[in-house]
């Protein structure tokens, strides 16, 4: 027990400490925290009524970000699979990156479905017998994720804990740890699109593409993170990350942005070739509807920076230029974003079932929130990223050795 | 005391339709779903419930004990703790057994009553047997007088604030067919207008329901009778069930809802019209505080043309049986496979 006391006394003495560029960096996350904290309570006090979401529009920005965050969780640990399997060492360094980002985007994860509940304080249902389990993919959700979290926790714990004390972590324990999370990796998102994909009431979500889609996209927007994360910790801390690595994680993403591209054309192919009723959705996405278009702007930038930035990608020249490499992952991620989050989400409410159109727009409250959390996940992450990073280098060591 | 009692029941339970043989299986399924909130957390596993009932006694005293070293705070004060306490822990009323229903029932009808001092009729009532509810709507009849969305309106205390509505009555061209996308279900002009036919949409009551597939916490389930109702406690707000309904059947209360007390409908039922709070789920349930009292649904009394239809279809002779054996019926959204109980017809 002494050693992981030591281990958190030591890290929180390396978490509060830095230059003066990361106690700004720190305090402006916690000041954004605190704005979301204040337009959370305001929403508990008031209800729901506070956000942009209706009858009509059930779900909004908090579903939409905890939907496309699934996808940076889960691609964030498929990052293990070539490091740990293939010995390559040089990639594992960027796999304790990636798990500190899976678990700082589960926090996200969860944080947002619980900011969308309309009865936090009634989450506690779900440990009764009352949990329907298996019929409900929210409680399939609900177990995938926690399972995740808790995975995503030992394994790198177990990995840290051995190097703090100078030992050499036994890959006997931890390779099926990471086997499993590689399985549950694909499970999780997987289990997010079925979410939505099992529900016959939304044409717009009931395709069998959405699965894989899903896949795809994340594993081209979560790796395009994790890319522009090794470049600031490249630059900002004494933690030595190959060129070799980044230009690995970058064929990755561009393999799944290729894929992504292609499910995206025969989405659209089959949503224009032949528009049904059930083309709607798509069409307000696309084009707009009777005079409704607030998601068309949104939308195209989306595609346009998608193929922007796959071209980018594939082309040897550009991506192994590493400031052109670090603005095209820059630009996927935020297509994806865009794509996988409220480009998702809100046109499947939109038209409604009896066919009417109500519009979504976010309220401050709802932003400030969103924003909260984001500012939670990022100050989570620097702090096990640091901390991390003390331990790889050897910086932070128990005493006794 | 009640939980001990309540599981050693159980095990009766149990054990008879062990005796019974496995015909009994469902029952005693049903039998051990029937448990209280505490007892759903503790008796999953035997070896926690000891345990974990220690600690929540433990935290029921210590609750008692804060509130009793206050000399300021007096016996009332302690047992509306204690009430908000059992009321804020109890279970899903999907498993309570009946006497848990008359146990929350009572709580509930005494927290109105000291806040407010006027009196209140809160019905637990099960299904009845060999009932089933069924409606049908005639398209030929509906004027679009809305006489039923008031009606339903009042008798089922929704929030007069964000003007809800059960029923959505869709005023479509003539020649158009069933389209719904160019109806107008919002109009306010004088009816029935010229070249217009009228069609009323609520909660189909499916027979294979999706919202309840969905609910994570079985806070939504079908009745025996075949109502889809909703135990507003034990929502916690996730509005799956609201995406996953083809129909639009389902409302959201997106703030506390507001009606005035002199509005309030004192007759209610637990998974009726009873007072809802805000972030929960609520929907039509075929006005159950009305319809298990042998009355048709508050919109089927108050439509002035007869288009409305309400029986039970397990009873030959009823009126909803002859229109189903003699007209031409439909139903809506048929191929998405929820066997809404709720057909339309035209004469």
């Amino acid at each position: 027990m002494s050693i992981f006391k030591q281990m958190i006394t030591g890290g929180l003495k390396e978490a509060s400490s830095g230059s003066r560029a990361y106690h700004i960096w720190m305090g402006s996350l916690t000041l954004i925290m605190l704005i979301g904290v204040f337009c959370y309570y305001v929403q508990l006090d008031k209800g729901l009524i506070v956000t942009g979401m209706s009858d009509r529009v059930s779900w909004g920005l908090y579903i939409s970000n905890f939907t496309f965050l699934v996808g940076v969780a889960a691609a964030a640990v498929m990052l293990v699979l070539p490091a740990y399997i293939f010995q390559d060492m040089d990639f594992s360094k960027a796999v304790l990156i990636g798990e500190g980002l899976a678990v700082s985007a589960l926090v996200m994860c969860l944080s947002f479905v619980i900011v969308d509940l309309g009865g936090p304080q009634d989450a506690w249902h779900m440990l009764t017998s009352s949990f329907n389990f298996p019929n409900s993919m929210l409680s399939w959700d609900v177990i995938v994720l926690n399972g995740y979290l808790f995975i995503n926790i030992t394994i790198p714990l177990y990995i840290l804990a051995m190097r703090f004390q100078g030992k050499v972590p036994d890959k006997r324990i931890y390779i099926p740890g990471v086997m499993i999370s590689v399985l549950w990796a694909l499970g999780i998102h997987l289990v997010t699109a079925f979410l939505y994909q099992g529900l016959p009431a939304r044409p717009y979500w009931n395709t069998a593409l959405l699965g894989p889609r899903f896949l795809a996209s994340a594993f081209a927007g979560g790796p395009a993170l994790i890319i522009i994360v090794l470049s600031v910790i490249r630059n900002y801390s004494d933690y030595s990350i190959e060129d070799k690595t980044i230009r690995k994680i970058a064929l990755i993403v561009t393999g799944a942005a290729q894929i992504n591209l292609i499910m995206l054309f025969s989405e659209i192919f089959k949503e224009f070739y032949f528009p049904t009723h059930h083309a709607e959705s798509a069409i307000y996405l696309f084009f707009g509807l009777k005079g409704h278009n607030a998601l068309v702007p949104w939308l195209w930038t989306s595609v346009v920076l998608n193929v922007l930035a796959t071209l980018m990608l594939s082309l040897h020249r550009t991506r192994n230029n590493f400031r052109l490499l670090y603005f095209a992952c820059g630009l996927l991620f935020f297509a994806i974003w865009i794509e996988k989050g409220f480009g998702l989400i809100i046109p499947g409410f939109i038209p409604g079932p009896w066919g009417k159109i109500v519009e979504y727009t976010p309220t401050g409250i709802e932003i400030g929130v969103t924003l909260g959390i984001w500012a939670l996940g990022c100050f989570l992450f620097t702090v096990l990223a640091r901390v991390g990073i003390a331990i790889e280098t050897g910086r932070l060591r128990s005493r006794s050795t | 005391m009640n939980n001990t009692v309540n599981s050693q029941k159980m095990k009766k339970n149990k054990f008879q339709s062990f005796l019974s043989g496995s015909k009994n299986q469902n029952d005693s399924k049903e039998a051990e779903n029937k448990k209280d909130g505490y007892s759903q957390v503790m008796e999953k596993k035997d070896g926690r419930r000891g345990a974990l009932k220690k600690l929540t006694l433990g935290l029921m005293a210590g609750s008692g004990l804060a509130s009793s070293c206050n000399p300021l705070k007096g016996d009332k004060s302690l047992k509306k703790a204690e009430l908000n306490w059992e009321e804020f822990f109890k279970g899903n009323y999907k498993l309570m057994t009946d006497k848990e229903k008359q146990a929350t029932v009572k709580r509930l009808v005494t927290r109105y009553e000291e806040k407010t001092g006027d009196h209140l009729n809160m019905s637990c009532s099960n299904a009845e047997s060999n009932v089933l509810f069924g409606y049908a709507f005639n398209i030929s009849k509906c004027r679009g007088y809305m006489d039923c969305v008031n009606a339903c309106v009042k008798e089922n205390n929704q929030d007069r604030a964000s003007e809800m509505q059960y029923i959505r009555i869709h005023e479509i061209q003539d020649g158009k067919g069933l389209n719904f996308e160019e109806a107008d279900d919002n109009y306010y002009h004088e009816i029935p207008a010229a070249g217009h036919f009228y069609l009323g949409t609520q909660c189909f009551h499916c027979d294979n329901p999706p919202c309840v597939e969905v609910c994570p916490v079985e806070a939504t389930w079908k009745e025996k009778d075949g109502l889809v109702v909703v135990d507003y406690d034990w929502c916690i707000g996730c509005r799956y069930c609201m995406a996953a309904c083809p129909y639009d059947g389902r409302r959201f209360n997106w703030a506390t809802p507001q009606v005035s007390q002199k509005e309030v409908n004192k007759n209610q039922h637990y998974l009726g019209n009873r007072l809802r709070a805000k972030g929960v789920m609520e929907k039509c349930t075929f006005c159950i505080q009305r319809s298990r009292a042998g009355k048709n649904p508050a919109c089927v009394d108050a439509c002035p043309t007869g288009a409305r239809i309400f029986g039970n279809l397990l009873d030959p002779n009823s009126e909803i049986r002859w229109i189903l054996e003699n007209k031409k019926v439909f139903r809506l959204k048929e191929e998405l496979g929820t066997e809404p109980k709720f057909w339309y017809y035209m004469d």
